[in-house]
């Protein structure tokens, strides 16, 4: 029976039927759910890694000891997992190892729009690009016979629109794979100059097989309307889909659509695009980012289309393509001129949000990091002054303060999550700690991986399944690296954030500052009663406007607290100077 | 069949993704091709959300664009107005009559535009505007505006009989909430309004 099932969900049921033994990863939207629904499958061991390199790494281990295993990982975790990677298309697999990336055209939740399929390029690993959820769970399939056939890892890239868009997928039992002996071959398997020399004409010998191979396989399909078509169309993944949507039903004479599409997006079959070409008056490649095919078409020697006529930037759509084509739009109503944005906040009573406010009345210059407390740059409390990577916090401080020296030290701190400081902050205080910096690290410990939608790490004390796991102690770690101050503070206690800050800040020397308390969406966590503010002692100062709390709004000149999203968190209580707020007495909601 | 477009919108955490689900289940058994397309991740964050349905013989793209909308289904004034552009020529906008202010309202930084209901309106665009928060708070909880609201919507098919709502809420929700599901879609379906 054919059952609805998002991208990702379908990309899990397919590693699941394929027998795949091994799933580690790192949560990254759009990319999470894959292992996520992996996590319900107990035939397959599956986990979520600190970071994505550890993750592709964990999945080499087990192809080496003969198992069908993948990674997943959202497209700059791949930047994460690039090292691996690339040797890893010279050791080849033993058991099938698939790369699981989804890309983000248009940026939903992410901090750049890289696009996977030059890793493909440059890693010189084949890459499936799935266009619904049928094609995910197929091609996840399909990627672990491609990696054991050719010796190589695959890639199956994944984009927004496909992980996060449920369709119809026909589901079948899993087929277990016999562990493949592992058999020591050191030529293969340890990368060292005088093999690694070796093993290179192979990867270029298999792209070659590759490419001979994409030119017949069922991956790669041809559309015709009839021997010839007047527009041909090469595109893949969710494109695919724009362009049936357009010309699915407009095959007249005058008029006609081909389409080539592709499957396999790298390597390219040159020979199925020439005759492609051939049977087309004009060739057009339609391709979100990058011009990857449409670059890789014209040093062919042949005419084509594509970034002329599509944005480089963001994601695309039905009309996108009728804008290039100049068809007629559906008509429809005019948009509202002045219709405020609602960007995405920290929630009410989220313990982000009075750490956030005593840094930014301190004035502080704050180096941020990826996750929920990126909205700390939001208005009105505006606290965050660069966000780049995960990690790049901890890292970044210590750079910035080398080089301002008093200017910076004591006026400068960095804030990471405790999930991304376990993905990469780790290594960037040991350089902290190494290296003699007056620097202030503020672990923003919520005791979970917020923004991706609750994923358990290495510091929570739960695995993937919500058993009980070994927890990483934060105190203990950094004190063993040798940062001799840590405190920790209740970021609901604003006095106390204050003093501490200020002791750190004044402090000459590596400190961390560990700012815990656990998200407030979590299910353990019992919201209290809603705060009650006193209209009679309000007065109208805004000041507990300043936190940027949605649960909090002025109405007639005074503040008023939303009763549905209040989780008593008090913080704002002790911003006012006339008691107006106060919390109730009682316990629990 | 041609493809058809149900768009839900609101703010995040409001419960679009159950009601998606849903129609999703509801459409599927009906034997139709579906594609439902949403949003995670950051935007969830009390931020705009939004979610496509599509269903017909056979779906191609996984996303509503601009004037292809049948429906639009908001949990909050401004975000109806945000995405009416979606809507098809004689489309309908189902709305739960309620404001919520964005942070840049909240901040004084801009103003909520109480009057865009009546400004749709005055455009020609058809809209069913309806006290979804007071009607769940009848069914006994503040977070079943989605099932008033999916009430509401079911009134504009008339060929799929209530008994498969009330098969695909049992089927959607969790066994303890389905009673108190049921009568919010029944009072959102039942409720007063105007005869569109």
């Amino acid at each position: 029976m054919k059952q609805l099932m998002l991208g990702n969900e379908a990309v899990a049921r397919g590693l699941y039927e394929a027998g795949c033994r091994l799933v580690s990863g790192y949560p990254g939207t759009p990319s999470t759910e894959i292992t996520e629904t992996v996590a319900n499958y107990p035939e397959v061991y599956c986990e979520w890694a600190p970071n994505e390199k550890v993750a592709l790494e964990a999945a080499f281990g087990a192809s080496l000891a003969g198992a069908r295993a993948a990674c997943t990982m959202k497209h700059v975790g791949l930047n994460v997992a690039a090292d691996p990677l690339f040797t890893l298309s010279y050791t080849g697999v033993n058991g099938g190892l698939v790369i699981c990336v989804a890309d983000d055209p248009g940026m939903h939740s992410s901090q750049n729009e890289q696009d996977s399929r030059h890793y493909a390029i440059a890693a010189k690993v084949p890459m499936l690009e799935p266009a619904d959820a049928a094609e995910s769970r197929d091609f996840a399939m399909r990627a672990f016979a491609l990696s054991e056939q050719f010796d190589t890892p695959v890639i199956l890239r994944m984009c927004t629109r496909i992980s996060h868009s449920q369709s119809l997928v026909e589901t079948g039992a899993r087929e277990e794979t016999p562990l493949r002996p592992y058999v020591k071959n050191p030529q293969k398997y340890i990368m060292a100059p005088a093999n690694a020399i070796r093993r290179h004409p192979v990867v270029e010998a298999r792209t070659r097989a590759l490419t001979a191979f994409a030119e017949t396989c069922d991956l790669n399909r041809l559309e015709m309307p009839g021997e010839r078509a007047k527009l041909g169309i090469i595109c893949s993944g969710t494109c695919y889909q724009y362009v049936r949507e357009v010309f699915g039903n407009s095959q007249s004479q005058e008029n006609s659509v081909g389409i080539l599409k592709l499957g396999l997006v790298n390597p390219l079959p040159e020979t199925l695009i020439r005759d492609f070409a051939a049977r087309v008056d004009r060739l057009v490649v339609i391709e979100e980012l990058d011009p990857v095919i449409e670059t890789h078409v014209r040093a062919m020697g042949l005419a084509v289309e594509g970034k002329n006529l599509f944005p480089l930037e963001g994601e695309f759509s039905q009309n996108t393509v009728r804008k290039a084509f100049g068809l007629p739009l559906p008509p429809s109503v005019a948009a509202e001129p002045s219709i405020p944005v609602r960007p995405p906040v920290m929630c009410a009573g989220c313990p982000h949000r009075g750490m956030f406010y005593v840094l930014s009345r301190h004035k502080v210059t704050v180096i941020g990091d990826i996750g929920c407390y990126t909205l700390g740059m939001a208005q009105p409390l505006q606290a965050v002054d660069s966000v780049l990577c995960m990690g790049a916090s901890v890292s970044g401080i210590h750079g910035f303060n080398k080089v301002g020296g008093k200017e910076t030290e004591g006026k400068t701190v960095a804030v990471i999550g405790d999930s991304t400081f376990m993905h990469s902050g780790m290594t960037g205080l040991v350089n902290i700690s190494y290296n003699a910096s007056n620097s202030t690290v503020i672990i923003l410990d919520n005791s979970i991986t917020g923004m991706t939608g609750h994923q358990q790490n290495p510091s929570t004390g739960y695995n993937i399944h919500g058993d009980p796991a070994t927890k990483v102690d934060l105190e203990v770690f950094c004190h063993a690296i040798g940062i001799q101050r840590v405190r920790v503070v209740d970021p609901y206690d604003l006095a106390a954030c204050e003093q501490v800050l200020s002791e750190e800040l004044a402090f000459e020397g590596p400190s961390v500052i560990i700012s815990r308390r656990p998200c407030v969406l979590l299910k353990y966590v019992k919201p209290k009663m809603p705060v009650v503010i006193d209209r009679e002692s309000c007065r109208g100062c805004k000041k507990c406007m300043k936190l940027g709390c949605p649960a909090i709004h002025m109405e007639g000149g005074r503040a008023a607290v939303d009763d549905t999203l209040c989780v008593g968190c008090g913080v704002c209580s002790q911003l006012c100077a006339f008691g107006a707020i106060r919390e109730p007495s009682g316990g629990e909601q | 069949m041609e493809t058809r477009n149900i768009m839900i919108v609101g703010v995040g955490g409001q419960g679009t993704l159950l009601a998606s689900k849903l129609l999703g289940y509801l459409l599927c058994g009906e034997g139709f091709d579906v594609k439902v397309s949403e949003v995670h991740g950051m935007s969830q964050r009390g931020g705009s959300v939004v979610t496509y349905v599509r269903w017909g013989d056979c779906v191609a793209s996984p996303i509503i664009d601009e004037g292809e909308a049948d429906f639009v289904v908001s949990f909050e004034k401004l975000e109806a107005a945000r995405w009416a552009p979606r809507l098809r020529e004689g489309g309908l906008i189902i709305v739960n009559d309620r404001e919520t202010d964005p942070m840049p309202v909240i901040t004084g930084a801009a103003e909520y535009p109480h009057g865009v209901l009546d400004s749709l309106r005055e455009r020609g665009v058809r809209v069913d505007a309806v006290d979804a928060l007071t009607l769940a708070c009848q069914a006994g909880s503040a977070k079943a505006v989605n099932l008033v609201l999916l009430g509401r919507l079911s009134r504009s098919f008339p060929d799929i009989p209530v008994e498969k709502w009330m098969d695909a809420i049992g089927a959607c929700v969790k066994p303890r909430f389905v009673d108190m599901n049921k009568a919010a879609f029944t009072l959102g379906r039942e409720s007063g309004g105007a005869e569109l």
